[in-house]
């Protein structure tokens, strides 16, 4: 009997220890693997840099790595390409997420609020293809006609779409905020003889800021990193940018040329630098979100 | 007490009774600043859908969603995309499911440094901020060159249990958290070992909140296409699973995939236009099931706040 | 006794939805004095001191019947500015609510959104707003340091500054001095006493002796009524009604 008994305690804590490593392994999962596409990119992504040499490889205005003569790989049409169009977006999705996000927190009546909110969770649902699709049939055919060009894709193209794409999670972000400001803030601003409007714009937004601007950060992130639809609106030509010429980003330099480039080639070990450079330019971006919304915390 | 009326606001002052001019300008441009973006976005979601039906809804058919394409009959179908999209998430969430909430309940139960918190924590961030793109190259890298398992729905489900990994840890360490510790120390109390504890305790009391990071992820799958492109291939023929090897060696195209392919290279365009459609549905469903799991979560945790 | 009714109300109701929180008030507030409001905790003193200032406008299917008029001109008339008004009444909460921005900004806030924008003329007003809160002395070397870093009478004592720089002529003062240490309490009730001089000040109280401490003319507000409203001494001394008696000498509150 009490051999049992103990040997029924020694099999619990048997159990009790292995679910603990199991555990314990899982919890660790999430960073094993951040170390392994870290350390896949890194050990992947430096050859090539290594053999077209870093400065010619960053600043090098010219790709063409298919020339089977004169092969080029210079990225810095793709980086000015990434950077201008991510600007772009932002610049013309920051202001209308945000005073969306001011509608919708402060001035909306209830029953529109309980209508756009799923809208614009519903926008932040659509898969990439399908925006890349739209774009693609009907903004693409637009540009080419009012701006009477050859091809409509282009840049702009890639911004506008961009634009629409990180303009459910500006929304969603910055209403979160302002919807956390206290509305002690609020009275304080009103029995002082400021309007409703004067209110939100100098006073809730200001406690809000931190929170806004992790939406702006978000955004970067996300216009940065998107790569199928605006593969479907940009030309892919590894110009240098203009708004109403065909172009690439990082990541559609990637996704364009990964299907047929051989292994083992400059080429595709090329793409894998530029991976390593987008993969940069995240963790850069990343760092600078945690670092808001840990402002936002505090 | 009878006293005389204080004097009258003085006439000038009357004059500043009404908004200055300056102010009410500020007042109808910020107003109407709010109302244009806020139209502007219901006008593009609407127009979206609309074009999007519009050019999608003629095509679709009963038929369309559960056969293949023939190019003898020369009919379209999308089973076999369909198909594709529902083995990559069923093998995506056999993968996630225990990783994730595993992963969870080491973070509210088992971890006491907090500096380690934080670094998972960090790493779990950084993941969910890694575009898809990348995601493709290492799962090509990983999965398909180095492990060998070449472009196939297979390797395609690995990298995105990768991907959908931070959706999981998040919404169940948030559900585990509404756990209270007067449950978890009544447990403990009995002389129950931890493990017990969680099982009988912990996991129950947090199964909404997996249930929706599951619905999450299934949305995160639905919607990715750049890593199945590269991981899982773009073949929109039907799939032989249940033939010799057909689990681990098919490949093919999901949905989304599938949309990218007919519109990009094939030019049929009123064909992506309808995969489209079944997309927008798809993230309808999910974002409706998801909020019905978010109010169902917020009711148990106001009740037990009682 | 020689002072001016600066506010009055007539026959004020005042409704929540089907609720009704004030009922009939009758009371004529005096120029440059300081009227208390007193009563147990729901009894509508609140609700009275914010129809003042129009603050009930902000909760939904709040309704107002009858009279209450600011030197003798309705304060809910269609043809009353809302801004304006509460430019002229101030208000002071329970809780200090100093935006989260410097000293600086936070007085300049108000004149900032009336119209002021010379540096030298908002400059002056900073000044000033916080020497009448007796605030200046304390702040001078930190006025673009963060308000939050204050301690919580210095934070109340800021809001006061706030509520003073756009000049007004009522302050209405909700329970402001209910968060606060007894050495904060004391510091802003020897302030109430300096700014009875230029503003009409009306508080609403929890604490008794506050009340017969501050005030000059004193309401006792029970279940929305307005009981009984006189000299501070005299209701303290002689309450003509048996609930007042039963309040102040604390059977019930």
């Amino acid at each position: 009997m009490e051999s049992e008994t103990k040997r029924k305690g020694t099999l619990k804590e048997m159990i009790e220890l292995l679910m603990r490593v199991i555990f314990t392994a899982c919890g660790f999962i999430a960073i094993a693997f951040v170390l392994l596409i870290t350390v896949y990119l890194i050990i992947s992504g430096l050859p090539a840099i290594r053999e077209i040499g870093l400065v010619d490889f960053l600043f090098g205005t010219r790709w063409a790595s298919t020339d089977k003569t004169n092969p080029a790989y210079g990225i810095l049409p793709f980086i000015l390409t990434s950077i201008y169009g991510t600007a772009g977006a932002i610049l013309i999705g920051v202001p209308i997420g945000f005073m969306a996000a001011v509608f919708l927190s402060k001035v909306a009546p209830p029953k529109a609020a309980a209508v756009i909110r799923p809208a614009v969770d519903l926008l932040a649902g659509i898969p990439s293809v399908v925006y890349g699709l739209v774009g693609m049939m009907v903004l693409v055919p637009w540009l080419k006609d009012i701006f009477d060009l050859k091809a409509g894709d282009s840049l702009l193209a890639a911004i506008l779409v961009l634009a629409v794409m990180i303009l459910p999670s500006i929304i969603s972000v910055s209403e979160t905020a302002l919807k956390a400001v206290p509305k002690e803030y609020e009275e304080a601003s009103l029995a002082l003889g400021a309007t409703p409007l004067e209110t939100y714009f100098k006073v809730s937004v200001h406690a809000a800021r931190s929170g806004i601007a992790a939406s702006v950060v978000l955004g970067v992130g996300r216009a940065i990193g998107e790569a199928m639809a605006i593969l479907m609106v940009a030309g892919n030509s590894p110009n240098m940018p203009g708004l109403l010429r065909s172009v690439k980003f990082l990541t559609t330099a990637i996704a364009s040329e990964m299907s047929y480039s051989s292994v083992g080639s400059l080429q595709r070990n090329a793409l894998y630098s530029i991976g390593l450079v987008l993969f940069l330019f995240i963790m850069f971006i990343n760092v600078m979100l945690n670092l808001f919304l840990k402002k936002d915390k505090e | 007490m009878k006293q005389p009326v204080a004097s009258p606001v003085p006439t000038q002052e009357r004059d500043c009774r009404k908004l200055s001019p300056r102010r009410r300008a500020y007042e109808v441009t910020m107003r109407s600043l709010l109302y244009l973006c806020a139209g502007i976005t219901c006008a593009l979601l609407l127009s979206l859908i609309g074009y999007i039906l519009y050019r999608g809804l003629p095509e679709l058919s009963w038929e369309f969603l559960t056969s293949q394409e023939s190019i003898l009959k020369k009919t379209d179908g999308i089973l076999p995309a369909i198909q594709n999209t529902l083995y990559v998430i069923i093998v995506t969430l056999i993968f996630i499911l225990p990783l994730g909430v595993g992963s969870a309940i080491y973070l509210t139960e088992y971890a006491s440094n907090r500096k380690l918190v934080s670094a998972i924590e960090f790493a779990t961030e950084t993941l969910s901020g890694i575009p898809s793109i990348l995601y493709a190259l290492v799962g090509m890298l990983v999965f398909c060159q180095f492990l060998g398992l070449s472009k196939t729905l297979i390797a395609g489900a690995f990298t995105l249990v990768i991907m959908t990994l931070p959706t999981i840890i998040r919404t169940t360490q948030e559900s585990l958290k509404t756990v209270p510790a007067s449950y978890r120390e009544g447990a403990l109390g009995l002389g129950a070992g931890k493990w017990h504890m969680i099982r009988t305790i912990v996991l129950p009391s947090s199964i909404d909140g997996i249930v929706t990071g599951c619905i999450l992820a299934i949305g995160r799958i639905v919607g990715e296409s750049a890593v199945l492109m590269f991981t899982a291939g773009m073949s929109t023929a039907m799939q032989d699973f249940l033939g010799k090897g057909g689990l681990l060696k098919s490949s093919g195209a999901t949905l989304t995939v599938a949309l990218y392919v007919y519109a990009k290279e094939r030019a049929k365009y009123d064909l992506a236009f309808s995969v489209a459609v079944v997309l927008l549905v798809i993230t309808f469903g999910i974002n409706l099931c998801a909020k019905v799991m978010g109010k169902r979560m917020k009711g148990k945790k106001g009740g037990e706040k009682k | 006794m020689n002072t001016q009714t600066i506010l009055q109300a007539r026959d004020l109701d005042l409704f929540y939805g089907e609720n009704q929180a004030l009922k009939a008030i009758n009371m004529e507030i005096p120029q440059r004095r300081i009227t208390a409001l007193i009563g147990p905790s729901g009894c509508g003193k609140s609700t009275f001191l914010r129809t003042i200032n129009r603050m009930n406008d902000l909760i939904p299917g709040v309704s107002v019947r009858g009279q209450l008029t600011y030197r003798g001109e309705d304060i809910y008339s269609p043809e009353i500015d809302v801004t304006w008004l509460r430019k002229k009444i101030g208000m002071v909460f329970q809780k200090a609510n100093p935006f989260p921005m410097s000293i600086y900004d936070n007085i300049a806030y108000g004149p900032r959104i009336h119209g002021v924008r010379k540096k030298a003329e908002l400059d002056r007003i900073v000044e000033e707003s916080l020497r009448g809160a007796a605030l200046w002395d304390e702040v001078k070397d930190r006025l673009k340091k963060s308000a939050l870093g204050l301690s919580g009478g210095q934070q109340q004592r800021m809001c006061i500054a706030r509520a003073l720089a756009v000049q007004p002529d009522v302050l209405l003062m909700d329970e402001s001095t209910s968060a606060l240490d007894p050495g904060s309490t004391m510091r802003i009730e020897e302030l109430m006493s300096q700014l009875k001089e230029r503003y009409t000040v009306v508080i609403v109280t929890h604490n008794m002796q506050q009340a017969v401490r501050v005030s000059d003319h004193c309401a006792f507000f029970l279940l929305g009524e307005l009981v009984e409203y006189g000299p501070t001494q005299q209701l303290f001394s002689q309450p003509k009604d048996k609930r007042t008696e039963d309040y102040i000498t604390g059977r019930f509150g």
